[in-house]
Order: structure tokens, then C-alpha cells, then sequence
């Protein structure tokens, strides 16, 4: 059981800024987020791209931002619970029990959600029997790729993962690559790498074509895939992969309660609080008059949203506002040395 | 002023009047209708505002942009007729534009 003030629920760019709000006025936290890294959508949806508008950095990247804010939250020594997924809510007397997909458990005082626009879940394929062979034979992702040798697998995608991927299995496995266009949003090398094996036969390229269905009893044997104009093609599969990038879902937070409105969750604006009390949303996840979902704008939610969970945190004492440049005790939580 | 024309999965069709300088994907969440999510906000980089755009208007719209066509590989069931909504900007000459909205966005 891991106890705390305050979880935080998403490690993008306002989860980590709400944290350094709780280290500044002396509450501990720790964030849970279900990507493998610290980020959210900066860093899943656009690392490399420039952000304008962060006030006093004329420009950084997604990247650079969270880099940025996991140093200026470093001295709270903040503990994060990555590739982790909250699931179930519990109240008893005047705390918040969490429990995670992956059975990690929290004991907290408040919950600050900042899930952007939900969790990141692989995008699946449109074709409903898919379902059935989801982790047996079919796979959105990849944990184990001795499971692939000497086997037949045909890669549906044409991204960076889908065409690392065949170039990588073509070593020890007979691999379909199949693709909805002649184009690849993949990296240039990449792209030319999977034509060349495909020139010497080491690897099948099939583009303009789209999984059609799949055939198969408890394991798939074929898939059948469709051409542009129709033509249908049935080839021999033992494994199907899918790399269509990531989609963002609510999931178990639709169940908390909470007043949900288009996959927001309604805040006020004074603490961000939602109606629940004790559970606070921030950033992309909140909804009030005006909102917008710009990174500065959740930074602002954060603030005033840490400030909320004080009262539920520490319920004895009186939080007194201070500023960073003259307040010795949030100088010492900064372990500014002097 | 435009007069878009949104039909959704569920058979039903709203002609809404679209400002200049909107985007197709805006025009759809300020009227509530249902079936564009467009959770990145128009950045290009989620395909949850995929539409198919009326044939005949395919060679209307202006062309597609270096990075449409990589997050159209994301999009639900993509198909020729396949545009991102949040990249067609609304101007007179997109009066009487019909689009498809799928039957979901992932």
C-alpha cells in the first residue's frame, strides 16, 4: 500500500506541474500513468514538434518540456507508477483506497485526475472477429518475439513500429507486410529497407490493401485482405499484428461518479474540484465556461487544484499563500541551499 | 458563411451554417454532433475526426497537407474518400459540402 496526500492520476506536462505545487506547499504525491514514460501527449503525440506557446520559452519541444518539468520537480522525489492503469475507487471514512490494473494500491487523501484526453490504448482493428484472437494469435503490441520464429506473421500498419517490426522479424520469420497506401509515414530508411527485402524476397509487401477478415479456429490460420479496387487476397497467417498508433480512452474514470460531459469531467473554478469531493481534474480533462486546453492553462488548474487538496491533506492546519523567492519553507522543500 | 452537411452513423443528417475560417471538425463539436471526437484539438495528430467527404467533393477540397495522409493510416476504416475534418477550413466555395462521419473513431 502505497501511501500519500495526493494522487495524481496522468504524468503529462499538468500532472507534473501540479506536483511541483504540492512539494512547494508540503504535500507528498505520486502519479500514476499508463505509458511507459513521464510526458502524456507531449511526448506520445508529438516530441519533436515545437510548442509556441509556454509562457517565457519562446519554443521547446514536446520533449524538452517534460524534461524540463521532471527536473523542476526532482527535489519532491516524486514516485511514479508507470504502465500502470487506475482501475477501482474506494472510499473509507476520509481517504481515497486506488487500486491499479497492475494491483498496486494507494492510500491517499485526494486525487488530483489530470488524464489529458484519457489513457493511451493501442488502436484496434475495425474488423469485430479480431476480438476473438486478441493475445493468442493476434497482438497490438509485442512482448515476447520468440513466440514468431519460424512462423508466419503478417504486420498490418506503415508507421515506424509496423515497419521496425517486419524488418526485424524477417530475420527469423516469414513476414507480411500490409499496408492501406504506396506511401509510409515511417521513417525514409526504414521505408527503403522494407522495399530492398521485399526486392529479394525476404520479406511480402502488400500496399493498397486492408485487412478484410480473418479466418481461424482457436488460433488464426488465414487472413484475407482487400484490395483498393476490391480484389481479395486470402494469405496464410499464424500471427496477426497491428500497428495503427494509440487512441485515448476514459475507461474506469467514466465509472467514479463524476459529472462527465463529452469526455470531460465539469470542475469548478475555484479549486478544480469536481463533484465528488476530494477529486480534483486538470488540463485537457476538465470542463468549465471558457476552458481551454492549452499546457498554461492546465499549470494554472494545477496550482489552484494543489491548493484544494490541502484542506483534505492536512485538515489541522492553515495553508498561508507564499511566494518561492521569500519562503524559506518552500525554499527548504526545493532543497535550495543558501 | 457555409452550409455543411454532416451525416452520421446513426442515418440521421444535420445541414448546419459553418463560419469562414472554422474548420469542418469545429462546426461539428460546436453543434454537438456526434461521431467527430477530435481529442488532439485539431493538431493533426489523432485521427478521431476522420471523415469520408462526398465523392464528387473530393476534388473540391484543397489538397492534403504532409502529415494528413500518415494519420489517416491511424484513422478507423480510412478509405479513399478519407479526410481529416480539422484540416478542411470553411470558405464560400465549401457551401453545400457533405461529409460521412464513421460509425466510431477507434
Amino acid at each position: 500500500m502505497n501511501k500519500a496526500d495526493v494522487l495524481i492520476i496522468g504524468a503529462g506536462p499538468t500532472g507534473l506541474f501540479c506536483a511541483h505545487q504540492l512539494g512547494i506547499i508540503g504535500l507528498s504525491c505520486e502519479i500514476v500513468d499508463n505509458l511507459d514514460k513521464a510526458g502524456g501527449q507531449c511526448i506520445e503525440l508529438y516530441p519533436d514538434k515545437p510548442i509556441y506557446d509556454i509562457p517565457a520559452v519562446p519554443e521547446c519541444t514536446g520533449e524538452e518540456l517534460t524534461n524540463n518539468l521532471l527536473k523542476q520537480i526532482k527535489p519532491f522525489n516524486v514516485k511514479f507508477h508507470l504502465n500502470e492503469r487506475v482501475e477501482q475507487l474506494k472510499r473509507t471514512e476520509s481517504r481515497w483506497h486506488v487500486k491499479t490494473s497492475g494491483g498496486v494500491e494507494f492510500e491517499v487523501a485526494a486525487i488530483v485526475i489530470a488524464g489529458g484526453v484519457g489513457s493511451f490504448e493501442p488502436r484496434k482493428f475495425p474488423v469485430k472477429e479480431c476480438e476473438k484472437f486478441e493475445g493468442s494469435s493476434l497482438f497490438y503490441s509485442i512482448k515476447d518475439k520468440s513466440i514468431f520464429k519460424d512462423k508466419t506473421i503478417s504486420i498490418f500498419g506503415g508507421g515506424d513500429s509496423a515497419l521496425d517490426w517486419a524488418i526485424e522479424l524477417s530475420n527469423t520469420s516469414k513476414v507480411n507486410l500490409i499496408h492501406r497506401r504506396d506511401g509510409f509515414s515511417g521513417a525514409e530508411a526504414s521505408v527503403q529497407k522494407v522495399k530492398d527485402l521485399n526486392d529479394q524476397g525476404k520479406l511480402n509487401l502488400f500496399t493498397k490493401y486492408q485487412m478484410d477478415s480473418v479466418v481461424g479456429d482457436k488460433n488464426i490460420e488465414t487472413v484475407k485482405i482487400k484490395h483498393d479496387e476490391g480484389e481479395i487476397k486470402e494469405i496464410k497467417s499464424d500471427y496477426v499484428l497491428g500497428f495503427f498508433g494509440l487512441i485515448m480512452q476514459l475507461g474506469p474514470i467514466l465509472d467514479w461518479g463524476l459529472n462527465i460531459n463529452k469526455k470531460t469531467v465539469e470542475v469548478n473554478t475555484e479549486n478544480f474540484e469536481t463533484n465528488v469531493q476530494g477529486i480534483f481534474a486538470i488540463g485537457d480533462i476538465c470542463s468549465y465556461p471558457g476552458k481551454l486546453k492549452l499546457i498554461l492553462s492546465g499549470f494554472h488548474e494545477g496550482a489552484l487544484a494543489a491548493r484544494g487538496c490541502f484542506k483534505y491533506a492536512k485538515p489541522d492546519e492553515k495553508l498561508r499563500f507564499e511566494f518561492t523567492t521569500t519562503s524559506k519553507a518552500a525554499q527548504e522543500r526545493l532543497g535550495i541551499k543558501k | 458563411m457555409a452550409k455543411i452537411t454532416y451525416h452520421t452513423h446513426d442515418n440521421k443528417t444535420h445541414t448546419i451554417d459553418v463560419q469562414n475560417g472554422l474548420t469542418v471538425m469545429e462546426g461539428a463539436i460546436q453543434n454537438d454532433i456526434p461521431g467527430i471526437d477530435a481529442d488532439c484539438g485539431g493538431g493533426m495528430a489523432c485521427a478521431t475526426c476522420h471523415v469520408y467527404v462526398k465523392e464528387e467533393w473530393l476534388d473540391k477540397l484543397p489538397a492534403k497537407e504532409d502529415g494528413e495522409e500518415d494519420m489517416l493510416d491511424m484513422a478507423f476504416e480510412p478509405k479513399n474518400n478519407s479526410r481529416l475534418s480539422c484540416q478542411l477550413i470553411v470558405s464560400d466555395e465549401l457551401d453545400g459540402l457533405e461529409v460521412n462521419i464513421p460509425s466510431k473513431q477507434g
